[in-house]
């Protein structure tokens, strides 16, 4: 018994010893985390800075945007990640956050854009909508189509319910579920967009903003809207074999299968590079990353990394990142945030 | 005997039925096998249809004149030429020989498209490794982009969408034709890391990272597993603590995994301050995983071995321990083995708890020991499976092979040890 005791002492104390003696490991690779919208293209400027420079690739993990800023603002120090990419611009709160945790310099860079699209078979009819009938189609109350100020749950079964020039098939919508960056994005564009040319909805917003936000961030759950799972490659694969359904997904895997896709016509515009890169195509959004600028010079590379994202061959309109589906920024607009960028410019909390 | 007489013709009478009823019951049983079966035949046949093209690449072999006007390389050995030359051209060069039709510029941005993305920087790589090759003709392999490879491969199958323009289209076909581009064996698979463009993408990293983890989990929870079982089982007084830790171990083992990743986030990550995405902090979440499973197998390994073996020792005056370090231990060893190799092939698939702690990763380095970044084969095939590129969906079903292959190895392994090793009485 007492060779077993001892065993378990020496265990409990080499425990503890690992436990402290645990160094906060120097690091030579970057981290960066954020958005899995963001993901697909700062991956493959991590590749090209891989490959063409002698600092090591850095290392990307997809936790999304709100994910992303929280470990982010975390504080200093090497077990803090150095970049995060994200989908939406850093909140006022966020940015509070990491200013109370000793991140005070921060460098905001926005990179272009995605485009949200509702695509097809190329053997479906495509669609042509505006706003608001994807509010009137993809809404759980939607007004009472008598014209009364009164919202009713959803009643329309096809298309052409809500207006004759739509075909006459099933509403039937294959979309991201509620943890997702696009499903936010959707709800955000595409349903609030619908929802407020309602203006006596909007003036709900006024009175009451939750009730506003139940009425126009709620989907319908009778079965028009399906959610298909995160990965929008399935959304992609269950449309080529449904001609009756539309898939909503980024645009990248649109472009990536625009020989057996078709995308909807949405308030007029197509989603095409360049109607989402003046923002004439509604469902938009504008992606970014943050970087850390105390540890620039601790992390070897950053600023090389910054820079390589920031430039025409990476960002611009042949550059790579065009090649998997961004969008980039007009050449202005590009011009003023490669300097910014490469200056490593910091936020002073003002601008959001 | 009338009454016995009567009996049996009841029995005799209720025969037929019985042994229909029986009958059925086989049915049944061989229609659930037959489900089962015809289940995993269309897995393998699903995984194995989409998947086999992922083992091929597509190449292209061209003759490379490396013409220093044309690089604007006069000086290979000043790094500052090296950096800023041309290592497209040499190729659209020798790919507008094989194609002499190919004229203007449009046409030449076209060609582009066949070449993979980082071909110019293989190239780059071969001048700087040896400036002398500046000058010569030399006969080299690259790999074709990612729509060239998709092409090659799919050109008839209807769920791929071919992007390659008409004109590239023909060109391809031509080049195919002649040889030079074509098919073979996708070595880089095996020796790469992650990459972005599948063509370069390869499942190395991953297997490398999901062994240095097995290694962390095997090496820590075999030894602290077994001396549990062997406490538990051998030494503990019988009460009311000891039934306490054995509901505890038992509800451990039904715990969601990824309850450990949690754990292993707020314990090694936050409070030890160990880094993120380190193989050595996944082989700790998995071995706190698979701990309940290796203790339960083991405990019940030790039951099995009968108690005329442990009173025989004894008998002969073996003390306590040398009972259980003698015979208890060698005759339960198979089953101990057997668990805990069923249980490492349960972290072996293992991703949930591996998200928290920052191994679902983009990793292109091949990890070079322990407390380098991983990420490990399952993680691999779920990022596969979400990227946008087509040629990803068939290397995550190829990578979906060489995981089955690992765990189908380690299930073979259990099932020779307990073959190899175990006694009957």
């Amino acid at each position: 018994m007492i060779n077993l005791k001892t065993a378990f002492a020496s265990l409990a104390v080499a425990g503890t010893l690992a436990a402290v003696s645990t160094p906060t490991l120097a690091r030579d690779t970057i981290n960066i985390v954020g958005s899995s919208t963001v993901y697909p293209f700062a991956t493959v400027v991590a590749e090209h800075f891989g490959r063409n420079t002698d600092f090591p690739t850095p290392k990307l993990e997809s936790t999304g945007s709100g994910g992303g800023l929280k470990l982010f603002c975390a504080g200093i120090g090497t077990q803090h990640p150095d970049i995060t990419n994200a989908s939406r611009r850093m909140k006022a709160s966020e940015f509070e956050l990491c200013q109370s945790n000793g991140v005070e310099d921060i460098v905001e860079v926005k990179i272009g854009s995605d485009g949200i699209v509702l695509a097809s078979s190329q053997e479906a009819e495509n669609l042509d909508v505006s706003l608001q009938q994807l509010f009137l189609a993809l809404a759980k109350d939607v007004p009472n189509p008598d014209g009364s100020e009164e919202l009713v749950a959803n009643p329309y079964q096809n298309w052409n319910d809500i207006d004759a020039s739509l075909p006459n098939k099933p509403i039937r919508v294959m979309g991201p579920p509620p943890t997702s960056g696009t499903r936010d994005a959707f709800n955000e564009l595409a349903l609030e967009g619908g929802c407020k040319t309602f203006d006596w909805i909007k003036a709900i917003k006024a009175e009451d903003k939750n009730a506003y936000k139940a009425i126009c961030h709620s989907v319908r759950e009778d079965g028009a809207f399906v959610e298909a799972g995160e990965n929008d490659n399935l959304i992609v694969q269950k449309l080529t074999a449904d001609a009756s359904a539309y898939g909503i997904f980024g645009y990248s895997f649109l472009e990536e299968n625009s020989g057996t896709l078709q995308a909807a016509t949405v308030a007029g515009f197509e989603p095409t590079m360049d109607n989402i890169s003046v923002g004439d195509y509604p469902l938009a959004r504008s992606l970014w990353f943050y970087v850390k600028k105390a540890h620039v010079g601790v992390v070897p590379g950053i600023a090389e990394y910054v820079a390589e994202f920031a430039s025409e061959g990476a960002w611009g309109d042949n550059g790579y990142l065009a090649d998997v589906g961004l969008i980039p920024l007009d050449r202005a607009d590009r011009m003023t945030a490669a300097e910014s960028a490469v200056s490593l410019e910091t936020m002073t909390g003002d601008e959001l | 005997m009338t009454n016995s007489t009567s009996q049996a013709e009841i029995v005799r009478q209720s025969l037929k039925r019985r042994y229909r009823k029986e009958r059925r019951f086989r049915a049944y049983g061989i229609a659930a096998i037959a489900v089962a079966l015809t289940a995993l035949v269309v897995l393998f046949a699903d995984i194995i249809g989409k998947g086999y093209t992922g083992f091929l690449k597509t190449t292209l072999t061209l003759e490379v004149t490396f013409d220093p006007e044309l690089m604007y390389l006069e000086d290979p050995t000043d790094p500052a030429q090296l950096r800023n030359g041309d290592y497209l051209a040499p190729l659209i060069a020798a790919l507008k020989k094989e194609l002499p039709e190919v004229s203007g510029r449009r046409a030449e941005r076209a060609l582009k498209g066949l070449i993979s993305s980082y071909a110019a920087s293989d190239v780059k790589d071969l001048v700087a490794a040896d400036p002398a090759i500046m000058g010569t003709t030399q006969r080299l392999t690259f790999l074709a982009s990612d729509d060239v490879d998709v092409f090659a491969k799919h050109r008839d199958d209807a769920s791929y969408s071919i992007k390659l323009t008409e004109q590239q289209q023909a060109w391809a076909l031509t080049l195919l034709e002649r040889g030079i581009i074509e098919n073979s064996f996708n070595d880089v698979f095996f020796s790469n890391g992650d990459s972005r463009d599948p063509g370069h993408a390869g499942v190395l990293g991953a297997i490398v990272g999901s062994l240095l983890t097995m290694a962390v989990t095997l090496l820590l929870s075999f030894p602290i597993g077994v001396s549990a079982a062997i406490y538990l089982e051998e030494f503990a007084p019988q009460n009311r603590l000891t039934d306490f830790i054995e509901v505890n171990i038992n509800n451990l083992a039904a715990v969601p995994s990824i309850i450990f990743g949690l754990l292993g986030l707020a314990v090694f990550i936050n409070l030890f301050g160990m880094p993120r995405s380190v193989p050595v902090v996944g082989g700790l979440v998995l071995m706190l995983m698979t701990l309940p499973t290796i203790i339960i197998s083991s405990r019940a390994a030790i039951k099995s071995v009968p108690p005329s073996i442990r009173e025989a020792a004894q008998g002969i005056g073996a003390s306590k321990m040398q009972v259980v370090l003698h015979h208890v231990l060698p005759l339960a060893m198979p089953g101990m083995l057997t668990g805990s190799i069923i249980g490492m092939a349960q972290a072996l698939g293992e991703t949930a708890p591996l998200l928290l702690i920052g191994m679902v990763a983009f990793i292109v380095d091949v990890p070079d020991g322990f407390f380098s970044s991983a990420t490990v084969l399952p993680v691999q095939i779920f990022l596969w499976a979400g990227s946008p590129e087509q040629g990803f969906i068939e290397r995550a079903s190829a990578a979906i092979m060489v995981l089955l292959a690992f765990l189908i190895s380690m299930n073979a392994l259990a099932i020779w040890l307990r073959k190899r090793l175990e006694r009957r009485w």
